[in-house]
């Protein structure tokens, strides 16, 4: 009997008996498919949460002042007014600061502002153009603060959608409308887009103004609140930090770096956030993959199992008639293979359209896992296998009358 | 050709041990036609198990053609059942959801006859009982009897020199009885050995041979004086 015959063989067993070849498959199904969604779900929330943390900036430096060393007393952090425009100006333009990409000086303040009977109390930023690159700035209608808004200190501003509803209402378009804050009227021209978070910092609730705007006619300051730098890369965020570090120093003329009269942050707590976050994910992900691979394993177990009595009878009668025990055995192998590469394809499938169907509906960023993929197909594939052969080879070793007999 | 000496079966369960033989001998020469008779649990079933080499004895040796079998591998067996006996199962084990015609066709799938010739004698062997326009009716699609005389083909097909029959007639109407034994006289008239378990007299009658069993051990070996047939008139 060769190979080819075997073959036939096996695809005719598995045709005849069309409820036990259906029902094998679909516990592979099953169990691949929703091995690979899960897993597919959970990496992309996973990327959507990594997604959100990069739009915070993950190369992002900020300069803040210190506060000032009045003898004894030492001021809050950020609360001094060391930091001035023209040192920004000359990170930008110095020579030796090579790792900087993108520089953004910046004022902020809590002001109120008032549009007809309402008002808020919310943050202003004054801002060049390069902040909204900076900070992963996008607008969901009109434009941003542009270069020349801040050279001819335009009265212009970009409202964060939560500004919209707490002074125009939900739905109206602000865009050419006018805002109050203190004696000065400014024209809304950009909503930025939603970006959902809450609490101190919200991003959805901040105005943005050109910074000479804000310096001069808003706040009547000079100072800068922060200097937001972005670094070429990752990998060269601490070079940026030192070059910045020294040359602030020299500029501001301290030899001693402990008394120096601002500080350099960098996004390293955020991107320590990121990674414990994507540690619980990554967490999360094996034990769903365990508990679905289980789920799954037991199924194709369960049919494999199921269908024993009958098989060993089969087994039984196959000897009878003068099979030897290598052919018994190789014909249930190769059904069993077939079973679960069948059932392993059409599960792979199933599972990239549910994860592409749920990402859809939810929101996420659609990824293919293929770790996940291979790891479905690799352990259903050898619990298939096992289940289907290891019966069929105890039962091969049966004298015929005893396999015939099995109950 | 056949040869039984001392053959005892033990089974063995966790507590009891129950003997299904008990030092059985006798020998069956080529040719003859024989029937083993005795009441259920008598060991007959077993003792065809032991000569269709489905089963191994616990002790004893059995010889066929020369040959001991209980020195023999599986696969050897297996050999040995393809080609040389004929075993038509009282239960008929027939591959279920599958074609007669397939399941004429299986013993000579393992016995590597090549395609056409399989589908050619299975046709052959299922006129000859009778299921012509049976052929591709499904096992659960045919009644007692007809899956009877599939059974019946599937153990001729190979042209087996022994024909093992256990209760060949037990699920068929009286008329349908006569024509296999037709059929069993015409094949033991072509030369092959025939051995049937059967509790009817009428059906042992066309026997020319008959061993009594009981309890595992044979009370009676007789010559059916009552039959004609040319070998025992020898």
């Amino acid at each position: 009997m060769d190979l080819g015959e075997l073959l036939l063989e096996c695809f005719s067993t598995l045709t005849v008996n069309k409820m036990r070849t259906g029902l094998a498959i679909l516990g592979i199904v099953i169990g691949i498919g929703s091995v690979i969604a899960l897993i597919s779900l959970g990496e992309s929330s996973q990327k959507m949460v990594e997604n959100q943390i990069q739009s915070l900036g993950s190369n992002l430096l900020t300069v803040q002042p210190s506060g000032q060393n009045n003898g004894a007393v030492r001021g809050a952090q950020g609360g001094g007014t060391t930091l001035t425009l023209e040192d920004a100006l000359a990170i930008r333009t110095s020579p030796t600061i090579t790792s900087v990409k993108t520089i953004s000086p910046e004022l902020s303040r809590r002001t109120q502002v008032i549009v007809g009977r309402n008002n808020t109390n919310t943050q202003i930023y004054g801002v060049y153009p390069a902040y909204a690159e900076i900070r992963k700035l996008t607008l969901s209608s009109g434009v941003f603060i542009s270069a020349r808004d801040v050279e001819t200190m335009s009265k212009v501003a970009v409202i964060g959608p939560q500004v919209v509803t707490d002074l125009f209402g939900d739905g109206v378009n602000p865009i050419g409308k006018m805002m109050r804050t203190g004696t000065q009227t400014l024209k809304v021209i950009g909503v930025t887009t939603a970006k959902g978070g809450s609490g101190f910092n919200n991003q959805d609730d901040m105005i943005y103004v050109p910074l000479s705007t804000a310096q001069k006619q808003l706040f009547g300051v000079s100072y800068l609140s922060s200097i937001s730098i972005e670094a070429k890369s990752q990998d060269v965020m601490t070079q940026a930090q030192n070059e910045i570090g020294y040359f602030l120093l020299a500029r501001h003329k301290f030899n001693d770096p402990t008394q120096a009269d601002f500080s350099i942050m960098s996004q390293a707590d955020i991107m320590n956030t990121a990674s414990s976050i994507t540690g619980t994910f990554t967490t999360l992900l094996s034990g769903i993959a365990a508990i679905s691979l289980l789920v799954g394993g037991i199924g194709i177990m369960n049919i494999m199992l199921v269908t024993v009595t009958e098989r060993t009878r089969e087994i039984g009668l196959r000897k009878a008639l003068g099979a030897k025990q290598k052919i018994v055995i190789l014909q249930f192998l190769f059904e069993a293979i077939i079973l679960t590469i069948t059932g392993g394809i059409i599960g792979m499938i199933l599972g990239i359209l549910i994860s592409f169907v749920l990402s859809n509906t939810m929101n996420l960023p659609f990824t293919i896992s293929w770790p996940a993929i291979f790891l479905a197909m690799g352990v259903s594939g050898v619990i298939g296998v096992v289940f289907g052969w290891y019966p069929a080879q105890k039962a091969s070793k049966l004298q015929p009358i005893e396999a015939l007999r099995y109950e | 050709m056949i040869q039984l000496k001392d053959i005892s079966k033990i089974y063995k369960t966790e507590a009891v041990e129950t003997t299904a033989l008990s030092h059985i001998s006798f020998e069956i020469e080529k040719g003859e036609f024989t029937a083993i008779m005795g009441p259920s649990g008598s060991g007959k079933s077993t003792m065809m198990h032991i000569l269709g080499a489905l089963d191994l004895a616990t002790s004893g040796e059995y010889i066929l053609d020369g040959e001991s079998v209980s020195k023999l591998s599986q696969d050897e067996l297996a050999d040995i059942r393809n080609r040389k006996i004929g075993f038509i199962f009282q239960a008929f084990n027939l591959l279920p959801r599958t074609t007669a015609l397939k399941n004429v066709m299986l013993p000579m799938v393992y016995a590597g006859v090549p395609k056409e010739e399989r589908l050619e004698k299975a046709q052959k062997y299922l006129e000859m009982v009778g299921l012509g326009n049976r052929m591709y009716h499904t096992s659960n699609q045919l009644s007692g009897g007809q899956q009877q005389r599939v059974a019946i083909a599937r153990g001729l097909v190979m042209n087996p020199a022994i024909l093992l029959a256990d209760e060949p007639t037990g699920n068929i109407a009286s008329a349908q009885a006569e024509e296999v034994m037709a059929l069993f006289q015409k094949l033991n008239d072509e030369g092959h050995t025939i051995i049937m378990i059967t509790h009817e007299p009428d059906i042992a009658a066309h026997a020319g041979r008959i061993i009594h069993v009981k309890d595992g051990v044979i009370i009676d070996d007789e010559i059916n004086k009552k039959k004609k047939k040319a070998y025992y008139q020898k």
